[in-house]
């Protein structure tokens, strides 16, 4: 093994021009890897974050449009108990339509109405607040930036609002929020439980429950554990997925092709090193031929070629990574948005890297089998004969 | 009969398979423990073909070849790989050394197909017989920064590295000058006094054949002639 190793370091080393060439090779297939996959990965992740990272991914709401869920600190507790390790970030909604009055006009608006304090987990509405500050108190309320700048509303004035029933309430204007989604902003109106209930006369009924979990792509699973758990049918339980299913295919779709381009890239960098080894096994079966008229066993005499496959995988590896990272920190930071801030957001993920390091490594070894049998069948006599 | 270190017993070497050529017939021959042997004759004789069929790198058609007292007719190539490695040194027209490594290392070499790592004794041992072959000096020069003489000293040192019992030359002197051919025979034959190795050498070099104690010449594959002193 030993001497196996050592004579496959000094081949490499002996010819620096053809080992340099070939972890080149290597590891631009490496690199290429890395930057597509973190690229791609990068990518989804953004666009499922800015989709559903501030959103509910599953929420649990009455069959009936007006019926209200009674006791929803119980059904909050069953929920959770469904998957407790992937459910998060519960909290209990009430909303309903109303209808905004200003003086010179009206506009139709959401009310929602939550405890502030579980309505960080999802909405961060403590870090989403502009200007202002969280209505807590009865008939306190906070709107969307839009919806201010439409209506011309600033804070401490005095907003009217109508419900569909007719009921009217004033409610003060504490604070403005930027959900950073303008139909949001548009049409949001933010107050405490206590206020909603009220004025949507729900009594202490909510109309919703919503809630994050922890791995995003495993909300309808989540979903259907919360449904079986609840056992409820007068409950309908609603998952992100279904309801971004063309967003959810384009993505699927990106991860093939990303994993075709991954795919080739590593057959033309194993056939790389197959065929350079090839021509290598010709340019040393001179120093093979002797050794093995000294006695070297063909397995061990396979060995120094799989070494020298495998040393090169390790080799491009490492380069592949660095220059990977290199390419994709370059391509967030050069490739930016009018405003500044990247396309696409630098995001490495070590795993995924060790896994291509690890491919490419195992893979080199692997190319090498070729030349490593060639190796194998050579005849010291051969070598002798021809001199 | 008793103290052949090699004996060659009914050996044929047929090539080809449709135009048959017959290198060797029937040939026997064995060689005493710690003799100084010579083998001539014309090029396309057969003596090589004798000289790689006696070191196992090559099977010879019909006859066995009796190594140490073991025929290995059927050894399989791993066996016959350990026993070229510890009974058999070579030496080739061509040093065949390993450009990659130094004298030294290349030296060391069959003690590390043996046994993988060099320990302090093998390198001990190693500068010893660098020394015996004058190359103290360039023991850490790569094999390719040296003169021809001394690449093919190194190439004798190796094949001493193992204390083999028999040492196989191919015209050993073929690619060098008449005062280095002489220093080398002069060292073969030191090296066969003094470690009592059996020598085996084929050469072009009739001046050369009658320093040995024994004489076989090769015609078309039959020995023509065979003197002992």
């Amino acid at each position: 093994m030993k001497l196996a190793f050592d004579i496959a370091l000094r081949f490499l080393k002996s010819s620096k021009g053809q080992t340099i060439l070939i972890v080149l090779g290597i590891a631009i297939g490496v690199s290429v890897q890395i930057f597509i996959g973190s690229l791609i990965t990068g990518l989804q992740k953004s666009l499922v974050d800015k989709t559903v990272g501030s959103a509910p991914q599953i929420t649990v709401a009455p069959q009936e449009d007006g019926d209200f869920i009674l006791d929803a600190q119980a059904e909050i507790k069953t929920i959770k108990a469904a998957n407790p390790a992937e459910i998060k970030s519960l909290v209990a909604v009430t909303q309903g339509p109303a209808i905004l009055k200003t003086p010179d006009q009206s506009t139709t608006i959401i009310l929602r109405g939550f405890e502030w304090d579980d309505a960080q987990g999802i909405y961060k509405i403590a870090d989403r607040l502009v200007k202002g500050n969280l209505g807590t108190n009865k008939n306190e309320v906070v709107i969307g930036k839009d919806l201010s700048e439409n209506l011309n509303v600033k804070i401490d004035d005095t907003l009217e609002m109508i419900t569909p029933t007719g009921k009217t309430g004033e409610f003060l204007v504490t604070g403005y929020f930027d959900l950073q989604v303008k139909s949001l902003n548009e049409s949001w109106i933010l107050t405490n439980t206590d206020t909603a209930q009220t004025f949507l006369e729900t009594g202490d009924g909510v109309s919703q429950i919503e809630m994050q979990v922890n791995d995003v792509f495993v909300a309808d699973e989540v979903a259907m554990d919360v449904e079986k758990r609840l056992n409820d049918e007068t409950l309908i339980v609603t998952n992100w997925k279904e309801e971004n299913a063309a967003l959810l295919s384009g993505l699927s779709g990106q991860t093939a092709s990303s994993l075709m381009i991954q795919f080739f890239v590593l057959i033309s960098v194993v056939l790389g090193i197959a065929s350079v080894l090839a021509i290598s096994v010709v340019q040393k079966s001179r120093q093979i031929g002797i050794l093995k008229a000294m006695g070297m066993q063909n397995p061990k005499a396979s060995l120094v070629f799989l070494f020298q496959g495998f040393l090169l995988g390790i080799l491009g590896a490492f380069v592949g990574i660095a220059l990977g990272i290199g390419l994709s920190w370059s391509f967030a930071t050069l490739v930016t948005n009018p405003d500044g801030t990247s396309l696409v957001p630098f995001y490495i993920d070590w795993f995924f890297i060790g896994i291509s390091a690890g491919i490419a490594i195992i893979a080199s070894t692997l190319a090498a089998l070729i030349p490593a049998i060639r190796v194998s069948k050579l005849d010291p006599m051969e070598v002798i004969k021809n001199g | 009969m008793d103290n052949f270190v090699v004996e060659v017993k009914g050996v044929s070497k047929v090539y080809g398979k449709t135009i048959k050529t017959v290198a060797l017939h029937e040939l026997n021959l064995g060689f005493k423990t710690g003799s100084f042997n010579a083998i001539i004759g014309e090029s396309g004789s057969g003596k090589s073909t004798l000289l790689n069929i006696i070191g196992t790198l090559d099977r010879p058609t019909k006859g066995e070849v009796i190594i140490n007292g073991v025929s290995t007719r059927n050894m399989s190539k791993g066996r016959l790989a350990d026993l070229r490695n510890e009974t058999l040194g070579f030496v080739f027209q061509f040093h065949y050394l390993l450009p990659e490594f130094t004298a030294m290392e290349n030296v060391l070499m069959p003690y590390r197909v043996a046994h993988g790592k060099a320990d302090k004794e093998s390198q001990k041992r190693a500068r010893e017989i660098l020394n015996l072959v004058g190359l103290e000096k360039v023991e850490n020069n790569l094999a390719t920064n040296m003169s021809g003489g001394q690449q093919q000293r190194t190439a004798i040192a190796r094949a001493l590295m193992n204390q083999p019992k028999i040492i196989l030359a191919d015209e050993p002197t073929g690619n060098l000058d008449s005062q280095t051919t002489d220093s080398i025979y002069q060292l073969f034959r030191k090296i066969n006094q003094e470690l009592g190795t059996t020598f085996i050498i084929i050469t072009h070099d009739r001046r050369v054949a009658e320093k040995a104690d024994r004489i076989v010449e090769i015609l078309d594959g039959r020995i023509s002639l065979d003197i002992v002193k």
